[in-house]
């Protein structure tokens, strides 16, 4: 598969000295769904700007559908379509002319039917002579969903798109989403919500400090650095572990019946079997077997943690 | 040339100047009504003629000039600055539009509004008094230049005001005295030689004396000056926009 956005060694340093991007390297395939995932002042949004054009890159190349965006921004812009993260809308304009807006500043000609079906997928049809100070926010976050389709971009941002919205529009949301991927459109969001990315994301991106620490398919990275937790649960209570368990990564409860043996998911050679014959011949009976797989979340919070010492 | 996109914007602008279509215009007409009342019947009627022309009549090339250049600025400054104030400018400069189709854009729509307004002005006139043009196309193109160029003046204040007072700091304290002490409502000539000389050095003197050339064939300087004068600003300010995108001035971080 082709990359449709490429970024190489960017680095961005505002006039203040603070450098948000640090020599960032990425390739986003066409067609797929990336989750970047990174703690508030990480860099997403200065990363989504500068592909965007609306921040200057300090040094590195940036390039979409083999566009360049600083010399062949016209093109590389076309592409693009972009939810930024605060609700910017202009509050006196009607719903219907600011999509129209959005689909001319892009040099489309006027396509009503299509706006049309935008505004219907987007449950804002009704709406669409009302003027955007009326709605609600998650309406108007839908708006600025509807303004980004417009122009029927190749390549969509989506700067935490669900930040603040309900469970409703959020369901609705991750829908359209699957249905543009669907239709070929390249996906890029950020996200707090960690449970959305392991929902919807093919591919997940964690940035740190203007740092990009990986990204890795979803199901590679869970493989990877997650973790896995057997929990034995014991007929008769203990007060110490016997020493011949003393190899094996465990945690005895506090009222002694339970046994969490941790272990890395994915690997062939787990030690759960001999583990378990260790108990047997411990002559310890078991009443119950429980698994745990540590969720997207589990792993992130470990990747940020990390580099951020004591 | 990203043609769908200038037309968006000024499409957009302008939808803003008929959301407020009663202010856009009632204003003006209102304004100019008193101007008329004041001036041309209680200050008028001491002084009958100049250069042979009645006061009345006189003094509505100046008042055009001035509206015209106080809309153009505040209809462009604000066209810019508002998306600035409320973050919407983030979509114009993700957009495959260039800093030259962006001006258009804004300049062309704020241009359009006070040229509206610049007309309906002259027609309020023709109630109050008789006027006939000697130099309609000079007259048409001295305006449209004067729309124009104070336009951009507007979209650079837009571009460089931080805030609300600062986007009304310099039409107020510069724009304004230029436009009272510019021959609006006299000729130079009435004034003593020091201000006659001092007079020489205000721009809008100049734009004000070629737009009353243009009706009644009299000018403080000489048109060619005149036009000289309004073609260096229009090229001043037009380097000035070029500049602030070039370099993301106020627009990019």
């Amino acid at each position: 598969m082709a990359a449709i956005v490429q970024v190489e060694n960017l680095t961005k340093t505002y006039d203040g000295g603070f450098t948000a991007l640090k020599d960032v390297s990425l390739d986003i395939q066409e067609g797929e769904i990336l989750a970047l995932l990174g703690p508030n002042g990480a860099g997403k949004t200065t990363l989504i700007s500068t592909i965007c054009g609306i921040s200057n890159p300090t040094s590195g190349r940036v390039r979409v559908g083999g566009h360049d965006v600083i010399e062949d921004w016209r093109a590389a812009r076309s592409l693009i379509g972009l939810v930024p993260q605060e609700i910017r809308l202009e509050p006196f304009e009607i719903v219907g002319n600011t999509v129209r807006f959005s689909r001319g500043l892009f040099g489309k000609s006027a396509n009503p039917a299509f706006i049309d079906e935008v505004l219907h997928d987007l449950s804002l049809y009704d709406k669409r002579n009302a003027r955007t100070a009326e709605l609600s926010g998650g309406m108007r976050r839908r708006v600025l969903i509807a303004k980004a389709l417009a122009h029927e971009p190749r390549v969509l941002f989506l700067d935490e798109p669900t930040a603040g919205v309900d469970v409703e529009l959020r369901r609705d949301m991750w829908r359209l989403i699957e249905r543009l991927r669907g239709e070929g459109v390249t996906i890029i969001l950020t996200t707090h919500y960690i449970e959305e990315a392991e929902m919807i994301a093919d591919r997940i991106g964690v940035i740190r400090s203007g740092e990009l620490l990986l990204v890795e398919e979803k199901a590679d990275l869970m493989r990877r650095l997650g973790r896995k937790e057997l929990t034995v649960e014991l007929h008769h209570p203990v007060e110490t572990l016997p020493d011949r368990l003393a190899e094996y990564d465990l945690t005895l409860s506090g009222d002694g019946r339970r046994l969490v043996y941790g272990y890395k998911a994915g690997e062939e050679r787990t030690g759960i079997t001999r583990l378990l014959s260790a108990l047997q011949a411990e002559g310890m009976a078991l009443i119950d077997l429980q698994t745990r797989e540590s969720s997207l979340e589990d792993i992130f919070v470990d990747l940020v943690q990390e580099g951020e010492g004591p | 040339m990203n043609w769908n996109g200038i037309v968006a914007i000024w499409r957009f602008e302008m939808a803003r100047f008929f959301r407020s279509i009663v202010q856009s215009i009632v204003s003006p007409v209102l304004s100019t009504s008193l101007y008329f009342v004041v001036f041309g019947a209680a200050i008028g009627s001491r002084i009958e003629e100049v250069e042979g022309v009645s006061y009345g009549a006189f003094i509505v090339p100046g008042l055009i000039m001035l509206t015209v250049l106080q809309q153009s600025i505040q209809n462009a400054g604000f066209g810019i600055y508002f998306p600035k104030f409320i973050g919407t400018i983030f979509e114009v400069l993700s957009a495959p539009l260039s800093a030259f189709e962006i001006v258009l854009g804004y300049v062309g729509a704020a241009a359009t509004k006070s040229l509206m307004i610049g007309c309906i002005i002259l027609g309020t006139s023709f109630f109050f008094v008789d006027i006939t043009i000697q130099h309609p196309v000079w007259m048409i193109g001295f305006l449209v230049l004067t729309a124009v160029s104070f336009a951009l003046l507007g979209f650079i204040l837009g571009i460089w005001a931080r805030s609300f007072e600062q986007l009304n700091l310099v039409p107020l304290l510069v724009v304004t005295p230029l436009v009272f002490l510019g021959g609006s409502f006299y000729s130079v000539t009435m004034l003593p030689p020091f201000w006659q000389t001092v007079s020489m050095f205000n721009p809008v003197l100049y734009l004000v004396s070629g737009f009353r050339w243009a009706f009644f064939g009299m000018a403080d300087v000489p048109i060619a000056a005149s036009l000289a004068a309004i073609v260096f600003f229009t090229g001043a300010c037009l380097a000035v926009v070029w500049w602030m995108f070039r370099t993301g001035y106020r627009l990019k971080s």
